[in-house]
């Protein structure tokens, strides 16, 4: 039976346009909406069907607003059975104080019975893209990580069989748990969430705690778009009548072969 | 900001990566504008003896002073943890202020141990280095989308650089490198997370993919599963690459390994003709460093087509046979 606690973050969306709130500070997300970063949504994934394979339940925990508990129910009504929300104002916080938060809560309820042999998280936030979170939260519970994983299997005896991408090929890794797991999407599909698996979201209780820690910070200065793109697109033309003009450009380029 | 600027240089079968020579240029502007500041290499592992050569060549030229090359038996197999253990042995050795690597994911995932050993800040993927004292970097979030000014006050300080940010140049005084190995001390916990071994790749052409000079894209607008044939008609006669949007790949219609974007690949080819690709910022973070961008789009609104350099307004199925078919007639 394996434990497993996922780690996921309320993030923009990143299908529209990108504006900025006034002071630069942040990302103005209020038209386009929030959503779980596509590394996260494999996390979860991952973490229902190591559940599922070993009799285990899945946790879902994330650190933020209250906004954060509508993140938290998409994962419930896919399949995780509990919940944690860490209350925090997480534009205070750097990927260190991310870890440093989540590592205590999780020792915290380790203290109090309910141990996790296995915690995943996303290879790296949609927004932020600190790439470190999971490693932090390995270092600071003592335990293994790994990062850029695309499977996991728990084998009977309490391993960890994990893969992911390497530069020469699938690389296969065994790791003892319990172990941190930074998932990276590509080896699997999230599943979507079915209309009852929704009904029993909205019914699941969410345990709320106060952020454990004071947050140090990120380093944030200010965020810039960058420079826009002169608007020079030119027009080759419209349909099939274009071919032979996208020929020319081909040739122009040096991209055809002789 | 104090100390040597240390990069951790990765290569392949060959040579140091692209990269990481992206990155040791990015370094070693940040060493001049410190003032006298070294530049310093770690290589990690044994390599063969005509790669040794060419790296300390490619090292030389970049202007580092020291290589510190870290050996041990225990390095045949990568781990992490094992490879952070070197670069942390030789950021102390070398009193590095700033410790670098290139932003691949080997590269983020064991500067992520090296700035948790060093109990220090990590910036990952930075584009530029706006000041020295204090240092504040560029480095992008939102998959590129938008650039974060980031102040690191610890030290030494832990950057990791994006892939093509930085344009390779040689240092206008090369250096004969000197060589200071050394065996980093690992302990059994540093071996938990190494490779255990390393399946075939399947047909897989990620790699291809990178390093494609013409990528044909393909979105929403292929259809279905079966609306790649043209697409795939034109990649050959291309001797291109296929990548393909994350709508194509979560429909099932393609496989994830020619996904182009923040989830994906990130490719750099001399034209990307982005075919029915509305152009979302998931997408735009893995085609922005195409050198030419052709879009073919029913949408001329399309921000695809918007940020192109060129257009053509129509169906990818009536437009890309009749490219095909003139690239028959010319080639003969």
């Amino acid at each position: 039976m394996a434990n497993v606690l996922v780690c996921i973050k309320r993030v923009p969306e990143t299908s529209g346009e990108i504006l900025l709130t006034d002071d630069a500070r942040d990302i103005d997300a209020r038209h386009v909406g929030y959503t779980l970063s596509a590394h996260d949504e494999c996390a979860v994934e991952l973490a229902i069907s190591v559940a599922k394979a070993t009799d285990g339940e899945a946790t879902v925990l994330s650190l933020g607003s209250d906004d954060s508990v509508e993140q938290i129910r998409d994962a419930l009504a896919v399949g995780c059975t509990a919940a944690v929300h860490v209350e925090a104002d997480g534009s205070a916080y750097g990927p260190a104080d991310v870890a440093a938060a989540i590592a205590e809560v999780v020792r915290s309820r380790e203290a109090g019975g309910t141990a996790y042999d296995l915690i995943l998280v996303g290879n790296d936030a949609a927004d932020t893209g600190d790439f470190q979170v999971g490693v932090r939260l390995a270092y600071a519970l003592g335990r293994p990580v790994l990062t850029g994983i695309a499977t996991v299997e728990v084998t009977a005896d309490g391993r960890a069989i994990a893969k992911g991408k390497g530069p020469e090929g699938t690389e296969v890794f065994e790791l003892p748990l319990p172990a941190v797991i930074a998932v990276q999407e590509g080896g699997i599909e999230p599943r979507y969430p079915s209309i009852p698996g929704r009904m029993k979201a909205k019914r699941t209780p969410i345990e709320t705690v106060a952020s454990p820690v004071q947050p140090s910070g990120n380093g944030r200065v200010r965020l810039e778009l960058p420079p826009a793109q002169p608007s020079v697109v030119e027009i080759l033309g419209t349909g099939p009548e274009a071919a032979g003009a996208v020929v020319d450009l081909l040739y122009r380029l040096g991209v055809v072969a002789k | 900001m104090s100390g040597w600027v240390l990069v951790l240089v990765e290569t392949d079968s060959l040579e140091a990566t692209e990269t990481s020579l992206e990155t040791l240029t990015l370094a070693r502007g940040l060493a001049e504008r410190t003032g006298p500041v070294e530049l310093h290499a770690v290589l990690v592992g044994t390599l063969d003896a005509a790669v040794r050569a060419t790296v300390l060549a490619q090292l030389g030229d970049q202007g580092v002073t020291v290589v510190h090359h870290a050996q041990h038996d225990e390095l045949a197999a990568y781990s992490a943890a094992a490879w952070a253990s070197a670069v942390a042995g030789a950021a102390a050795a070398s009193s590095a202020g700033v410790v670098l690597a290139a932003g691949t994911p080997r590269g983020s995932e064991i500067m992520a141990h090296v700035a948790t050993r060093l109990d220090t800040t990590m910036a990952a993927q930075v584009v530029s280095v706006a000041d020295v004292d204090p240092l504040l970097v560029s480095r992008q979030v939102m998959g590129g989308a938008v650039l974060e000014l980031m102040e690191l006050e610890a030290t030494p300080a832990v950057i990791t650089v994006a892939g093509h940010a930085v344009e390779i140049t040689p240092a206008e005084s090369p250096q004969q490198s000197e060589v200071r190995e050394f065996t980093p001390e690992l302990i059994e916990s540093d071996l938990v997370g190494r490779v255990v071994r390393v399946e075939e790749a399947e047909a897989d052409d990620t790699a291809a993919l990178a390093g494609a000079r013409v990528v044909v894209g393909a979105g929403r607008g292929a259809g279905s599963a079966n609306g790649f044939g043209d697409l795939l008609e034109l990649t050959d006669l291309l001797a291109g690459a296929l990548g393909v949007s994350r709508v194509v790949t979560s429909l099932g219609w393609r496989p994830h390994h020619e996904q182009v974007g923040q989830t994906g690949s990130r490719i750099t080819p001399d034209i990307y003709i982005a075919c029915g690709i509305s152009g979302a910022i998931q997408h735009w973070a893995g085609c922005s460093s195409a050198k030419t961008i052709l879009a073919i789009n029913t949408d001329e609104d399309a921000p695809m087509v918007t940020k192109a350099h060129y257009a053509v307004i129509g169906d990818l199925h009536e437009v890309v046979p009749a490219i095909n078919e003139e690239l028959r007639r010319r080639t003969g």
